[in-house]
């Protein structure tokens, strides 16, 4: 058993007690609520005639099937406005605070959380959406959940989990020009197997991971999940403090008063400083013990995509797509039907597939930064004729900060679409969707069958940089190929 | 603000030591939370009527026609036993996804491997994931599907499944096992009495505001 890291120290701050079915009682330090799996849970707990239990620990915003077009009330599809509306009504009953799109402060969950400072290090955060692990960037402990247990969290503030084992992955070295956290993750996925953490909690390390600011630090831990690990986290350190400071949660107490809203931390200046051993408590020691520890040489990841229709099957750009009779024999069948959905051929590179779409969006990469360097790419270029291009920011404040910098020019000069903050494509609840059998390169997390909103569409993951490229082209492309990389 | 009210005193759930039935196999590795319910499917604010959105684009063409899938087979009708392969259930912890089976007809899953989140939301619904060897589960497929009258048993307790005269070892989760065999899969009453230990735990934790914790209801 792990010994010494972040996971068992967090862990253990937060256990309540042991329960009869051999689980822990964890007590929940932040707990995020959206629109699809939430009212289920609310409607269970009125069943049970029961309340809240800490309202102001919770936090609302709606994502998964607001319009990022036009957003007058009530939204023209009417299933998405019955979810908004019993969104609002449960949070507004319970006294949960609820970034709705009229605050300036909505946003995908896994993007205002950490904008918000509400993500901190050393919480136990829960979700009921499997991407929670985003929140990890930060050295929180956090994992998405079930309806079932959303409502747990909500009657008692807590969620019955065993302790599981923890896998660090050092990644060593240097990250070559055009390679992202994004192509980090995807290798790590590639060679570990969608079901590879099963059972784990990764710890992200290394120079490689040190070197990466907030943004790419949660690309990595957002697609812990696709690699089977409902956690992953990276240790706090002074990036991770320098991006709290800026965050609402810290601002010092006049900058408060002066914005007249926020005002949670207005009556305590030191928090920071407060809190700051705390964080320190709660990193990884040096003599730590894992379970098992994974070295991946960063400096030898390429720009990588996905070739089929799992997270797990990745190339670098320059690889050859592998035949199935050489992948382990449980791997065979999938690929195979993956190859066929894809219409990919084996040996063949994916550098130059065709696509029709750029989804440069979702909780993996649509923040300040993601579009600051697809802009810088963009930028001077135009969008491929036969390319549908679109661009949906992360969170209202993203945008806001992106307009602020004339980031939406230089994409709708290019030719992209700007659009409203939500998931959007990452899952086609909305209108966002493939058609036919269109093919995306997506900034995304996942490429199921289906995934994008039409289940002959074709979809593949990559950095949002690649994205970009891919837009521009028309097929995907090797970003290094193109002049003037653009690093921000 | 509203009080927490706990449920301590609330009736255990169910017990689940045994689950018996016909069986119905569906094949294949990493199938995900996609493919077993749709997102679009999700509309929803309650779990109602989702059974019939089961694996719903393996099963229907872009023209609704009906394509050649294991639900859709009238001699799967009223099985209740689901055969699967290896990383069932991965991809998003929605639990529209058990509830779909569930709703289905389904109350148990047996499997090579499942994902973490998937067998969690089934254990909520008292649904067993229930593992074997991929040579056990592969014969079990073809036999169900041989045999779509024949009674598939599964005992819980004992790590059993049973059909004709073979007897395959499996295994259920520990925890979950516990669970459903002493019927405490219900974590919302167990946690709830627990409420006087909870605010000591939220107390003694830098970031959480004295404010943010009920008061005591003693
Ligand atoms: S952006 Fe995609 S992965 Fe992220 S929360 Fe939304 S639907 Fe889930």
């Amino acid at each position: 058993m792990s010994e010494g890291t972040l996971y068992d120290k967090v862990w253990d701050r937060h256990k309540v007690t042991a329960l009869p079915t051999g689980q822990d009682q964890l007590f929940v330090g932040l707990h995020l609520v959206h629109e699809v799996t939430s009212p289920q849970a609310f409607g269970m707990l009125k069943e049970r005639e029961q309340g809240v239990a800490f309202p102001e620990r919770t936090h609302a915003t709606v994502d998964h099937i607001v319009p990022t077009g036009n957003r007058d009330r009530p939204y023209r599809d009417d299933a998405a406005e019955n979810m908004m509306a019993e969104l609002e009504e449960n949070v507004r009953g319970s006294g949960i605070d609820f970034s709705d799109p009229d605050s300036g402060d909505q946003g995908i969950v896994h993007v205002i959380g950490p904008e918000q400072g509400l993500t901190q290090p050393g919480m136990t955060i829960v979700c009921g959406d499997s991407h929670t692990s985003t929140h990890g960037a930060f050295g929180a402990l956090a994992f998405g959940i079930g309806t079932s247990q959303i409502r747990d969290v909500l009657a008692t503030g807590c969620v019955a989990m065993e302790k599981q084992k923890v896998r660090k992955i050092e990644v060593t070295g240097e990250l070559g020009e055009g390679v992202t956290a994004k192509d980090v993750i995807l290798t790590i996925i590639g060679k570990l197997g969608t079901d590879g953490g099963v059972g784990y909690v990764y710890e992200y390390a290394g120079e490689a991971i040190e070197d990466l600011g907030m943004e790419g630090r949660m690309s990595i831990c957002n697609m812990s999940i696709e690699g089977g690990a409902r956690a992953g986290y990276v240790n706090p350190d002074e990036t991770t403090y320098e991006w709290l400071k800026g965050t609402d949660a810290f601002e010092d107490s006049e900058a408060q008063s002066a914005s007249g809203s926020r005002t949670e931390s207005g009556d305590d200046p030191e928090k920071f400083e407060r809190l700051k051993p705390y964080w320190e408590s709660i990193a990884t020691d040096d003599d730590a013990e894992y379970d098992d520890v994974v070295t991946v040489d960063g400096s030898a990841i390429e720009p990588t995509v996905t070739w089929g229709t799992t997270p797990g099957q990745t190339a670098g750009i320059t690889e050859p797509i592998p035949d199935p009779d050489d992948l382990p024999e449980e791997d065979r069948d999938t690929a195979r039907r993956a190859q066929k959905h894809m219409r990919v051929e084996p040996g063949d590179t994916m550098e130059g597939y065709d696509i029709d779409v750029a989804f440069l969006g979702s909780c993996t990469n649509a923040r300040l930064k993601d579009l600051r360097e697809a802009a810088a790419f963009v930028e001077g270029r135009e969008v491929d004729d036969d390319v549908r291009a679109m661009v949906v920011p992360g969170s209202q404040r993203v945008r806001d900060a992106a307009e602020a910098e004339g980031l939406d020019e230089v994409f709708k000069e290019a030719g992209f679409d700007w659009r409203e903050p939500g998931c959007s494509m990452c899952l086609g609840m909305n209108d966002d969707q493939l058609e036919g059998d269109e093919a995306s390169a997506s900034s995304s997390n996942r490429n199921f069958v289906g995934r994008q909103g039409s289940k002959d569409g074709r979809t593949v993951l990559m950095s949002p940089i690649m994205v970009a490229a891919a837009a521009v082209t028309g097929e995907v492309t090797d970003v290094r190929e193109m002049e003037e990389v653009a690093t921000v | 603000m509203s009080s927490p009210e706990f449920s301590a005193g609330e009736a255990p759930a169910e017990k689940v030591t045994e689950v018996s039935g016909t069986g119905i196999p569906v094949r294949g590795n990493d199938i995900d939370t996609d493919q077993i319910i749709p997102a679009r499917f999700m509309k929803v604010v309650t779990f109602d009527g989702l059974g019939q959105f089961s694996f719903f684009d393996q099963r229907f063409d872009d023209e609704d026609n009906e394509k050649d899938h294991p639900f859709n087979e009238e001699k799967y009708r009223g099985a209740n036993v689901l055969v699967v392969n290896a990383n069932f259930g991965c991809g998003s912890s929605r639990e529209h996804a058990p509830q779909a089976l569930m709703r289905w007809g389904i109350d148990a899953v047996v499997g090579e491997s499942f994902a973490e989140i998937f067998a969690g939301n089934c254990l909520a619904l008292g649904i067993p994931t229930v593992t074997a060897d991929q040579a056990d589960i592969e014969a079990l497929q073809d036999y169900v599907e041989a045999n779509p009258d024949a009674e598939v048993d599964i005992d819980v307790a004992a790590e059993t499944v049973t059909y004709g005269d073979t007897e395959i070892d499996a295994t259920v989760h520990d925890a979950q096992r516990k669970a459903l065999v002493e019927g405490v899969w219900d974590t919302t009453a167990l946690m709830g009495a627990n409420a006087g230990a909870v605010r000591e735990t939220a107390r003694s934790l830098p970031y959480v505001p004295a404010e943010h914790i009920p008061e005591d209801e003693a």
